[in-house]
């Protein structure tokens, strides 16, 4: 006869950079139940919009995670700019793009290092990061900053990229492409990484749907949906697909973020053939008014911003569902049935951000 | 190239009777949750429940004093039950059969909850 016995899980945790809760009620190593618990990292930052005009607070929403920085203050300057009907210019759109796919290779390669320290291969943690260090380097020349880089506002962008600039990163991202290929030879086909990612957490296709799964969590369990695909920034000028997949496991996770990267790079490279000379920014007069929800595409999957405005300079209301918090629900799911050792492998496959969770 | 799918938020506002009878459409229609979202007004509260159905989205609205009780959906979206944790603990809301209820410790701060001020 098994036993039953209850575990805490975290908050804090060898693999987790943030912390989370999971009370793991196992029957001997298998776990048949997690109920998870947040909020140790609250911060209140949507109550802020109280205390913050409109235009400062962009300053507020880029700090609501240090990963996604600039997607959320593009996000809030999006919701905004809808409410206030403002036409970015279409240079702005087209840097939104860049700077969005370039926060999402840094993000999933940060990811993969993380999984390979999770999983014990030191070597493949470093040259994940190393190679991620490129894309941080490139955010520090083009923005000036390596984790908050400031160049949202409302009616478009405070800094341009000279096309120069933005051939260089062209070519540096060439260069980049070919050592991923190796990198991802090794994560997809090395017999100690697919010995625990393989057949580990599955999450059906109903599943993914029913949970509200987003982001590559639920594009790997076969559900082609992909928030880009809405238009927004420039998105509507590129060619793309969702990367799916169809096997629902841990490596099927990896599998597509490492596709992911491979596709934001020919999004870089398309969208750097395209952009337009001009305007960077529109002027802007008076206050926001009415709401709006603004959904975007972050690394780990669609981002909610829903903005209130009543005319003042002061929002009424600010809120973001942020994609870690939408993947819980799909998270405990996956850990039903599973080993406990399998356990920090799991709760990583969603790529958790809980300062964005919590905000 | 990919058409541009950008619409305007759909809204609908509803009783608070109904609540769980649109849901229960939704959920039939194929929808499923995307977020719940409270904002404070000076009788009570409004509450915006989002739903999708692959890009589509539809949001609820409920206009409720704040002693107004308001049942889960849970029961029909089952990660509701995050989303109606936060705003029960956070503002104050009042709700009702909450399939997982944490009764208050959702987030594990310092500062009494709801925020009322």
């Amino acid at each position: 006869m098994s036993t039953r016995s209850i575990v805490p899980f975290g908050p804090q945790h060898p693999v987790l950079p943030e912390p989370i809760h999971l009370d793991l009620v196992l029957e001997d190593e298998r776990v048949v139940e997690a109920i998870p618990s947040i909020g140790f990292i609250h911060r209140g930052l949507e109550k802020l919009v109280e205390k913050k005009d409109f235009v400062e607070f962009v300053y507020v929403a880029e700090r609501i995670c240090g990963i996604c920085s600039f997607m959320h203050g593009m996000g809030y300057c999006e919701a905004v700019e809808h409410t206030m009907g403002l036409e970015v210019p279409e240079r702005a759109k087209y840097l939104r793009t860049i700077w969005s796919e370039m926060s999402r290779i840094h993000s999933h390669m940060m990811w993969l290092g993380l999984l390979a320290d999770a999983f014990g291969f030191e070597s493949l943690f470093m040259e994940s990061w190393r190679m991620r260090e490129k894309i941080l380097d490139m955010f520090e020349y083009s923005t000036g900053g390596r984790v908050i880089f400031s160049v949202n506002k409302i009616g478009g962008q405070r800094k341009d990229m000279p096309d120069e600039m933005i051939a260089d990163f062209v070519r540096i991202l060439d260069g980049m492409e070919k050592e991923l290929k190796t990198l991802a030879n090794t994560f997809l086909n090395d017999y100690a990484v697919k010995s625990r990612l393989e057949g580990v957490g599955f999450l059906t296709k109903e599943q993914a749907r029913d949970l509200g799964a987003v982001g590559p969590f639920m594009r790997a369990s076969g559900i082609a949906l992909d928030t880009r695909k809405t238009g927004y920034a420039a998105y509507s000028h590129l060619d793309f697909e969702p990367i799916t997949s169809t096997v629902g496991d841990s490596y099927a996770r990896t599998d597509i973020r490492i596709r992911e990267i491979f596709q934001s790079i020919d999004l870089i490279r398309q969208a750097a053939a395209k952009i337009p000379s001009g305007d960077v920014a529109v002027p802007f007069k008076g206050n926001p008014t009415g709401e709006y929800l603004m959904r975007v595409e972050q690394p780990r999957g669609e981002a909610i911003y829903y903005v209130k405005a009543n005319g003042t300079k002061n929002l009424d209301r600010m809120r973001v569902r942020t994609p870690t918090f939408a993947n819980i629900p799909g998270l405990v799911e996956t850990l039903k049935g599973c080993q406990l050792a399998d356990v920090p492998i799991l709760v990583l496959t969603i790529d958790p951000c809980i300062s964005c969770t919590e905000r | 190239m990919t058409e541009n799918l950008y619409m305007d938020n759909k809204l609908t506002a509803i009783p608070t009777a109904d609540l769980l009878a649109e849901c229960q459409r939704l959920k039939n229609d194929g929808y499923h949750i995307m977020q719940i979202c409270a904002v404070r007004t000076p009788d009570g509260y409004e509450l915006t429940y989002s739903f999708a159905l692959e890009y589509e989205m539809v949001n609820l609205r409920l206009t409720i004093t704040t002693d107004e009780e308001v049942m889960s959906i849970s029961n029909i979206f089952s990660p509701a039950f995050l989303y109606e944790n936060e705003i029960s603990e956070l503002f104050g809301v009042r709700i009702k059969m909450i399939n997982v209820d944490y009764k208050g410790n959702l987030y594990r701060i310092a500062v009494k909850t709801p925020f009322k001020d």
